[in-house]
């Protein structure tokens, strides 16, 4: 049996030379520990530095371990044997005997672990002076004698007695042997141990195998490693006695029951708690060794074991983690082991180990330490208020009665289940089972503790921040105090919970606290509060829909109870309905004012049952804006379309409060513009509403206190306008309430605020976000005119609709529009000529304002010469009226215009309203826009009206001439999308006769239509004539009696064909054919066809050389498709007598670069101006350069070389020098004056003489 | 397995929570609210010390004498809470883990559902079915 002794030390023996051995004894007990030893263990443990301590005994038979004896602690781990003898004979006679007799009573005992020192003295040695053997001598018969092969076991100690350096070095390593020696005996004999145990382990599944006995012989291993100052291995064994036993229950509740569990499972007796205040707790180590302990003892045990080497390891928290851990776990194994347990023994003894463990770790902490760490300590305070309460709830010590007899009896089964107080603690005056004693014996002490305690937990979990366990620890303590009617106390604590819920967002929990918040202002008395919290709880999905009546009663019923009429309790709207939606009709939420609006709220009630609504309000406010004649003002138009206004569902109790703020973005485009020249300098986009998105969201804030309303809000203003309904009821879920708004004044209506008064509670919603708008406008009249078909053609009479916004203005009778005639434009009277009126109504089906037609009548059209005037049918205001009138633009004549356009150059232009586009040359395309203006009834003035009309037909005209007869031809393209057929078509002379030809013929859209006139002339033909074209035209599916006439003036001059060119090519003399790279002659000849005129005469006939009256003439041969090289000459000048069939001709060698049919060179004659003598008057700098140019000229003209395309270039160029005031001029013909016959002729031209042979050869 | 499992948001609402039996619903919110305490003393905790991987996993966050609560963070800092019966000792710290890790992918299927607005709570089915998995079978 173990002693009881509590610091335990190894053994070590000493025999021999009793005297000689308690000499040293107290110097070796003190020095032997003094150095560390490095413990190299088995198993690859780590080794370890330790000190050794031992215990110095006299060796005694009894000592040695009997067989089977596993005991550890009382093992003597070493033997020494002591001797002086320096003697031989000595040792031969007694000495060596005695020595045998130990070494084999050691032997009988397994024993090997032994070491004998001699002791060697001086004084010995003098003593034995006579008998004089080496001092080696007795050493070496001792070794030979008993350390045969082992000569460490022998130590020599020299001169103990004297300070001398040699005997203190002969001590230390006697030291240090016997500390290698005692270790060497802890590794062998541990080790033996371990596998003794472990064998005793493996065995665990063989029947009859005792857990108390292994669990005895682990715990001696453990006893071992702490009386080696080992916590750390001790400490081990423990766990793994833990481990094991935590299983076999494990297994016991998976149906493997091991028999030796069935001693576990006995009925719990005691639940005094925890001990641990003893080192070890022998009471229930007995128990246990005597297989009589149940689960709580050897649990208790275990931990005590655990706690005093966890104490000793300096690891205090750990103690408290395993605590708790452990006590869940007791309360687990005893449920699963189906261990049978008074009704709130286990609620004893585990508050009062809780408290155990909290007492013991203040003991070996100071409280600056202990504060530090409440972390870790709050745990077991928790759970043992959790465990007061429960205690409390069964020994009815919170009811409000008081315990009933049956509880007293309960609480006195279980006081004496705790037994009595231990010895330890029965001085102290706060001890665990004082405390519950105390706790259970009267509901004041109950309480006293048990509030104690929940506050002393609740600063704690507040001061190591863990809010909401500290709010969940005042809830209960809510709880607590209402059961004990004091609603004033429990009342901070649960606000404080719901605030924390509401803000985080947990719907169940809010839910229930706020159910309790209700009851405990009902019993405070707090109406406005609790009307609030009712209202939250109605509309609270999360009740039962008989909970939500019940609530809803209460507000419902509220004026019943309060006597005094004029308290209105006032509540946000946001319990009673949710606003979902305003729609507006019409949905541009704008209308005239005095036109009807219908404003749609759409109500989400959150209330269970059907709430009668005395009336419903929203204030309006209204501002003065000025709004746009036509329509709507800027705020407006950012307005959801639709008409329909969305209000996003804000945060019901039960939503997240972080997606509470639903503000969407408000977006707008920027362009940054220079102020200058208007260019786009930037673009962009911004958030308007900034301020609403980026805002700071208070996380503290509550979503649902009452006193965000401020009274000010919510008084209602009297005498400002209003939506209102009287005797609404609202069904649970989507309600729609329709407002008939006010539109008198224009303006903005803003809906600002709305109210429900429910008998005397008052709900409102201080702010309508986002905001709601409706404008009221008053609109000018507004005249417009546009075609009924686009484009207008000038020149037919075409259909313009005239519309007519009334606008705040109504027609009276004798109201007519003015119309102030222009040539170019005349109105045509028509008789049908009806005018409708119609009024703008809104489409509920399709959300769209349609012009429905309301009224007609026939206008009067009355023209006098100056001014047409309608008269306006009567019409009320904010209608339309339109009407249709035909006009007519009259085509402007046509090639007057740009002459005109010339003349006036420079000057204002007299008539601004026809435009003319000169395409090309001869192409015009022609537009009007005649402008009228016109008096309107509504307005002092005038409207000016511009339309633009086309003119359909674009015309062309060229001159053609064959030989001495000219011809004109005119073209006429149909511009317009309209077929047309043209009829009549004339060319006249304006002077002269007139020849025409009368025909019919289709103008289809985008047609051309041609026409050819021979020019004949009795007389001579006059150098200009003036001609006019002229054509009817009407639509081609219209009566021919609606013909319109359209003209074309135009100019032609230089009829007459003056000079007929005729060339013909001559093959090289010899050849029938012109042959390719054989020069070839050209003729040319040139023939006087006609007298000049006499224009020609005065320009031309200066150049009078032999009283002839001569023309110089140049001619140019060119090819322009390089088919010909001109060789020598190809442009010279001629004399031509100005006389009718006066001819020239010239001669020009050319030559065909291709074979084939080839065109003939073209063949330009130009008219050849000498420059005039008054242009010499001003000598030029650059005139030498003129010249040479001019010489070149000559040159050109006068050299013959083969010329290329790039000379003709050349004399292109000279084309510009003509510009030159000095040079002489080139003048080209007109286009019928000059005729060429070998236009487009050709000439065969054969290839040049073979001279390719090829070569075929047959083989 | 499990008899709570909850989803909280960075902002500590929750997102998703689910509980079996039905009955013990309210304590499990409360239990898994208070819990959150555990969660933001780890996570700070854990944030002073300079590891370069965040081990997501929490552990135990407390034990209570009948519910064993166990917490999970993401790197957004979305809180998965598990809640296991005491008496279910067959349950390891390793499956545990798993099941957190499944959760965990599931959450982030949710998340790049592009029709689910962060924030919202979870309605998905396949992460409903998850969930079931890894419920006690009611009844």
């Amino acid at each position: 049996i173990v002693n009881v002794k509590y610091k335990n030390v190894p053994l070590v023996t000493g025999a021999g030379d009793q005297t000689l051995f308690t000499s040293f004894l107290t110097s070796l007990a003190q020095q032997l520990p003094r150095e560390p030893m490095e413990w190299r263990r088995m198993y690859g443990r780590a080794p370890k530095m330790i000190h050794l301590e031992a215990n110095f005994v006299q060796f005694k038979e009894e000592l040695l371990p009997k067989k089977g004896n596993k005991a550890l602690l009382t093992f003597p781990f070493l033997h020494i044997y002591w001797t002086d003898c320096c003697d031989t004979e000595t040792y031969k006679t007694s000495v060596k005997e005695d020595m045998m007799r130990w070494q084999n009573s050691l032997r009988a005992h397994g024993s090997v672990d032994w070491v004998i020192v001699v002791v060697e003295s001086n004084d010995s040695k003098k003593k034995n002076k006579a008998n004089i053997l080496p001092r080696s001598s007795i050493l070496d018969k001792i070794r030979s004698d008993f350390c045969n092969k082992q000569n460490d076991r022998c130590v020599v100690l020299l001169d103990p007695l004297k300070e001398s350096s040699r005997s203190q070095d002969s001590w230390n390593s006697m030291l240090l042997k016997l500390r290698t020696l005692l270790l060497m005996s802890f590794t062998k004999n541990l080790g033996r141990f371990e596998d003794d145990m472990r064998t005793l382990r493996e065995k665990r599944t063989q029947p009859g195998w005792s857990f108390c006995e292994y669990f005895m012989v682990q715990e001696e291993l453990a006893f071992v490693f702490e009386m080696l100052q080992q916590f750390e291995d001790a400490l081990v064994q423990y766990d793994e006695l833990d481990a094991l036993f935590t299983q076999y229950v494990l297994n016991f509740g998976a149906g493997d029951a091991a028999n030796w569990l069935g001693s576990f499972c006995a009925p719990v007796r005691n639940w005094g708690g925890l001990l641990l205040r003893r080192p070890i707790d022998m009471e229930k180590r007995d128990l246990i060794q005597r297989g009589e302990a149940n689960l709580l003892d050897l649990r208790s045990y275990l931990f005590s074991r655990q706690c005093t080497l966890l104490i000793f390891l300096q690891r205090p928290w750990e103690v408290t983690h395993r605590a708790l851990e452990l006590l869940h776990n007791c309360v687990q194994e005893l449920r699963l082991l189906e261990v049978s347990v008074l009704d709130g023994a286990l609620d004893c003894w585990v508050f009062l180990s809780c408290l155990e463990v909290l007492h013991r770790i203040e003991g070996c902490c100071d409280p600056a330490q202990l504060a530090a760490n409440s972390t870790h300590t709050v745990g077991l305070w928790v759970y043992a208020i959790e465990k007061l309460k429960s205690l409390g709830d069964l020994c009815g010590l919170m009811s409000e009665k008081g315990p009933t007899s049956e509880d007293l009896n309960r609480t006195v089964d279980l006081l004496a289940g705790l037994g009595d107080e231990r010895p330890e603690t029965v001085n102290s005056l706060q001890s665990p089972y004082k405390k519950l004693k105390e706790a259970l014996s009267s509901v004041e002490a109950f309480e006293r503790h048990y509030l104690e305690l929940s506050h002393a937990a609740l600063e704690t979990y507040q001061t190591i921040g863990r809010l909401r366990s500290a709010r969940l620890i005042g809830k209960s303590l809510a709880e607590f105090y209402m059961r004990k009617g004091d609603p004033e106390q429990a009342e901070p604590f649960l606000k404080e919970a719901l605030k924390s819920y509401v803000s985080e967002g947990w719907s169940l929990p809010v839910t229930h606290t706020r159910k309790q918040v209700a009851e405990c202002q009902k019993l405070l008395g707090r109406t406005d509060a609790y009307l609030q919290t009712s209202a939250l709880l109605a509309g609270d999905v999360n009740l039962t829909t008989a909970e939500r009546q019940h609530f809803c009663q209460e507000i419902l019923n509220f004026p019943g109870k309060s006597g005094d009429k004029s308290n209105i309790v006032t509540l946000s709207m946001d319990n009673l309905t949710h606003l979902s939606r305003i729609n507006f009709h019409p949905a541009t939420a704008s209308v005239h004012s005095g036109a009807a609006l219908e404003v749609e709220l759409i109500l989400q009630c959150l209330m269970p049952m059907p709430v009668r609504i005395q009336q419903l309000a929203a204030s309006i406010y209204f501002a003065l804006e000025q709004v746009g004649t036509n329509g709507r003002s800027k705020a407006a138009q950012r307005q959801t379309s639709g008409g329909t206004v969305e209000f996003p569902r804000r945060s019901s109790s039960a939503a997240p409060p972080s997606s509470a703020p639903y503000v969407s973005l408000e977006l707008e485009e920027i362009h940054d513009r220079s102020p200058t020249d208007n260019s786009l300098n930037s673009t962009g986009v911004v958030c308007k509403n900034t301020h609403l998105v980026i805002r700071r969201h208070d996380s503290s804030s509550p979503a649902d206190t009452p006193s965000n309303l401020s009274p000010a809000a919510v008084t209602m203003k009297e005498g400002a306008q209003m939506l209102k309904v009287h005797d609404v009821t609202l069904q649970p879920g989507t309600n729609s309430i329709m407002f008939t708004a006010p539109c008198g004044q224009p303006g903005v209506y803003m809906l600002r605020q709305l109210y429900a008064s429910v008998g005397h509670v008052q709900f409102v919603l201080p702010h309508i976000y986002p905001s709601v708008q409706y404008e009221v406008y008053s609109q000018e009249p507004q005249l417009t005119v546009e075609p009924l078909s686009e484009p207008l053609l000038a020149g037919l009479p075409q259909t313009v609709k005239f519309t007519v916004l009334m606008g705040h203005y109504s027609l009276k009778k004798g109201d007519a529009l003015q119309f102030s005639n222009t040539e170019t434009m005349p109105i045509l009277p028509s008789s049908s000529c009806t005018a409708h009126i119609r009024n703008p109504a809104f489409s509920c089906l399709t959300s769209l304002t349609r012009l429905v037609l309301v009224g007609e009548s026939v206008l009067s059209i009355q023209s006098s010469e100056k001014v047409t005037s309608i008269s306006l049918p009567l019409t009320p205001p904010y209608h339309t009226l339109e009407f249709k009138l035909e006009v007519l633009c009259v085509i402007p004549s046509g090639s007057d215009q740009p002459n005109n356009e010339r003349l006036t150059n420079g000057e204002v232009r007299h008539r601004p309203l026809i435009y003319w586009f000169h395409v090309d040359k001869l192409a015009v395309t022609s537009s009007a826009c005649p402008q009228m203006s016109i008096d309107c009834p509504w307005s002092i003035y005038s409207t000016l009206l511009a339309l633009t009309f086309y003119v359909p037909f674009k015309t062309k005209h060229s001159l053609l001439s064959a030989g001495n007869r000219s011809y004109i031809q005119v073209c006429v393209q149909n511009v317009s999308d309209i077929n047309f057929k043209l009829a009549d078509m004339k060319l006249s002379e304006k002077q002269h006769n007139t020849s025409g030809a009368r025909c019919l013929c289709k103008a289809p859209s985008k047609h051309s239509v041609f026409c050819l006139w021979e020019v004949r002339w009795k007389d001579n033909l006059p150098s200009c004539l003036q001609c006019v074209f002229s054509t009817d035209f009407s639509p081609l599916n219209q009566d021919v009696s609606l013909f319109k006439l359209f003209h074309h003036q135009f100019q032609l001059e230089r009829v007459t064909t003056l000079y007929s060119v005729r060339a013909e090519i001559l093959p090289p003399a010899g050849e029938q054919h012109c042959r390719c790279g054989l020069l070839c002659k050209l003729e040319v000849f040139i023939k006087r066809l006609s007298e000049p005129a006499e224009g020609e005469m005065a320009e031309e006939s200066k150049t009078d050389l032999d009283g002839l009256k001569t023309t110089k003439l140049m001619y140019q041969v060119a090819d322009s498709n390089s088919n010909w090289a001109v060789c020598g000459k190809s442009s010279g000048l001629v004399s031509m007598p100005v006389a009718t069939g006066s001819s020239q001709k010239m001669q020009i060698e050319v030559m065909p670069l291709f074979a084939g049919h080839l065109p003939y060179p073209r063949i330009k004659v130009l008219k050849y101006l000498p420059h005039t003598a008054g242009v010499f008057n001003q000598p030029d700098p650059d005139s030498c350069m003129e010249n040479d140019s001019l010489s070149l000229l000559d040159d050109q003209v006068d050299t013959a070389s083969i010329r290329s395309r790039g000379s003709v270039h050349s004399v292109g160029s000279s084309d510009h020098q003509q510009k030159g005031i000095a040079m002489p001029r080139l003048d080209s013909f007109g286009p019928g004056e000059v005729f060429n016959h070998s236009h487009m002729q050709q000439v065969l031209v054969l290839p040049a003489t073979d001279d390719h042979i090829m070569e075929v050869n047959a083989t | 397995m499990a008899v709570c499992i909850a989803v909280i948001a960075k902002e500590n609402y929750p997102l998703y929570i689910r509980c079996v039996p039905v009955q013990n619903e309210l304590k499990f919110h409360y239990t898994v609210h208070t819990s959150l305490d555990v969660v933001e003393e780890k996570i700070s905790s854990a944030g002073k010390s300079i590891g370069d991987q965040r081990e997501l996993y929490l552990g135990l966050l407390y034990p209570t004498e009948d519910y064993k609560v166990y917490g999970f963070v993401t790197n957004t800092k979305v809180k998965f809470v598990i809640v296991v019966d005491s008496s279910n000792t067959s349950l390891r710290d390793n499956e545990i883990r798993s099941m957190f890790r499944k959760l965990h992918n599931s959450f982030t299927d949710v998340m790049c559902n592009p029709f689910h607005i962060p924030g919202d709570t979870i309605k998905s089915k396949a992460f409903d079915s998850i969930v079931s998995g890894m419920m006690v079978q009611a009844g």
